[in-house]
């Protein structure tokens, strides 16, 4: 597309949008284009004039109560038009269940590429957007740049900071577009079960592998967990083999980056390692010298989880006092 | 149901993947190859669905730059009737919209479907992408993260796991679902299902069998560089006599660290 300006911010989940447009006023001011928000839904008008604080230049707002809820194709049929009329440069596109299926039919209807999931994204010297992932289920970081514009790219949530919100001015532009028909039906939602606090927030994870005998030997980790005002997290087989725990730490369970992981009975394959690479320090416990978790560790402990813990939480008690 | 497709990736074993250390490249090439596992999971649902159904073909579908042979053999050893490969060497450099691309015009050339089944992403490049383009260029419904499936009649009724709820949603066939690891646990088969497999057909093609002008293949992002991330980490193992002793020692490391207590 020729005359391309624009980085685009677009995430049908508001806060993963608010994120992003931290970033993306830095490329934006690094290109010395401007920056605009897609705003999709019902009854955005409050919505709208928060996202120009948070850095917006401009705003296509397509409100609509018919899609208040999220629709693949009605939203895709949006960006589509809105991309062929308005020619942006770049669009980040919030990395969710949905955002991203999103991205690559928008990338395959515009018949351009999609990186997915950057969580580095830097202009170079030579103005090209470099975007960094994560690949060979962790092994590696690939450091990726675009043929063809529009660039898409998606963007996980927690991979950049919300920014400070000003008063700013900036130009609110309303849009009707015919909305495309969906392919599918939704029947039925159901919230599922989440703790209260997000996994990826806490500041202390503790968490258990396969060296846990049984589902109810997690109070040993929930009491150091205590102690340390830290949070419980496990590894993807007691989570999806054993089905014991809803949801796991890893490549495609939950990305953390806490100031403490402690792995307590986790081998530490590369899908797990990936999923906790940038954890400030990390403590392995673990009976085998040889689990791969001792090489990613700041702390091993070559010993029994059912003898540490107990230990550790009241050596904790104590020092802490 | 008359056709059930699945796409097979023959993917890089990312856990047996080493790393040269002095200059952080991944050594693919000596790495073993296997069917990227949440394909399996797709391939196992099929063979599920056919199993309650009956009179149901299963095709698997590849793109690869290489054979693929033995990926193949174990997708029929599992239960598909038949498999396809286009194996050319012009597929060594695409990227998910060639990926894609090809996989488009080799289901089109297969023939009718009911149901396109899909990993939800690959285990090696793990973009994710790939499905929806799909989806989105032989213009039919996609169900992505699903943990369950149901068929009724002529529609799919699928379960979609997203961040924060479970979505069921329903569409007509022919429709494309990619799938999780928790949908199922895909089987391991037996030495006769491995020795009936060998008589099963793998049909190969090329790019030009499938008429697809070369342009179509060129990727559209650069990959600049795959490195190893840096670790940079203490590695301090803590000894002692008794659990009592190395718990009293890391508590004192991780104060000391300044990240527990104030």
């Amino acid at each position: 597309m020729s005359g391309s300006k624009g980085v685009w911010v677009f995430s049908e989940k508001y806060d993963l949008a608010l994120e992003i447009l931290g970033k993306a006023k830095e490329l934006a001011d690094g290109l010395q284009t401007e920056l605009v928000a897609v705003l999709i839904g019902s009854n955005m008008q409050e919505k709208a004039s928060e996202l120009i604080r948070y850095g917006a230049d401009r705003i296509y707002l397509i409100d609509n109560a018919e899609l208040g809820r999220f629709q693949a194709e009605a939203y895709l049929g949006v960006l589509h038009n809105l991309a062929l009329n308005y020619k942006p440069e770049i669009m980040l596109i919030g990395s969710t269940k949905n955002g991203k299926p999103l991205a690559a039919r928008l990338a395959t209807r515009l018949n351009v590429g999609c990186v997915p999931d950057c969580a580095k994204l830097d202009i170079d010297d030579r103005k090209r957007l470099i975007g960094e992932r994560i690949t060979y289920g962790g092994n590696a970081t690939a450091r990726v740049t675009f043929r063809m514009k529009p660039l898409i790219v998606t963007v996980p949530a927690r991979a950049f900071e919300k920014p400070e919100p000003k008063d700013r001015n900036g130009q609110l532009i309303r849009l009707n577009v015919k909305i495309e028909e969906p392919k599918t039906e939704v029947i039925a939602t159901k919230p599922l079960e989440t703790s209260n606090v997000r996994i990826e927030e806490a500041e202390i994870i503790i968490s258990c592998g396969r060296g846990l005998g049984k589902k109810e030997d997690k109070t040993l980790l929930d009491e150091v967990a205590m102690v340390l005002c830290g949070q419980v997290g496990c590894s993807r087989p007691l989570a999806e083999d054993r089905k014991w725990f809803s949801e796991w730490v890893g490549l495609s369970g939950h990305k953390v980056r806490p100031k403490l992981y402690i792995a307590c009975g986790i081998s530490g394959v590369i899908q797990h390692v990936a999923g906790i690479r940038d954890s400030k320090v990390i403590v392995a416990i673990n009976k085998d010298e040889q689990a791969p978790i001792f090489e990613v560790a700041d702390y091993g402990i070559v010993g029994n989880l059912y003898e540490i813990l107990p230990a550790l939480k009241e050596a904790l008690k104590r020092q802490l006092q | 149901m008359k056709r059930i497709i699945v796409c097979l990736k023959q993917a890089v074993d990312v856990s047996q993947l080493k790393v040269d250390p002095s200059t952080r490249n991944l050594l693919i090439a000596s790495a073993p190859k296997k069917i990227s596992d949440f394909d399996k999971n797709a391939l196992e649902e099929a063979i599920r669905i056919k199993e309650k159904l009956g009179d149901t073909e299963i095709c698997t579908v590849t793109v690869s730059a290489d054979e693929a042979k033995t990926v193949l053999r174990e997708a029929l050893a599992m239960g598909a009737d038949k498999a396809y490969i286009v194996n050319d060497a012009n597929l060594k450099d695409i990227d998910t919209s060639g990926t894609a691309c090809v996989l488009t015009e080799a289901i089109k050339k297969i023939g009718d479907y009911n149901l396109i089944l899909c990993g939800e992403t690959s285990l090696d490049s793990f973009s994710g992408l790939v499905a929806p383009r799909l989806a989105e260029s032989l213009n039919i419904p996609q169900m992505t993260s699903v943990s369950k499936i149901s068929v009724e009649g002529d529609a799919v009724i699928a379960e979609r796991t997203l961040e924060d709820a479970v979505e069921t949603v329903k569409a007509k066939m022919p429709t494309l679902v990619s799938v999780t690891r928790e949908i199922n646990q895909p089987r391991i088969p037996s030495l006769m299902m491995i020795m009936k497999a060998s008589k099963k057909e793998i049909v190969t093609w090329s790019v030009a069998d499938l008429n697809i002008q070369r342009e179509r293949l060129d990727a559209k992002i650069d990959v600049i560089e795959v490195l190893a991330p840096k670790t940079e980490r203490k590695r301090v193992r803590i000894t002692g006599e008794n659990a009592a002793e190395i718990a009293d020692k890391l508590a004192k490391a991780l104060i000391q660290e300044g990240i527990v207590g104030r």
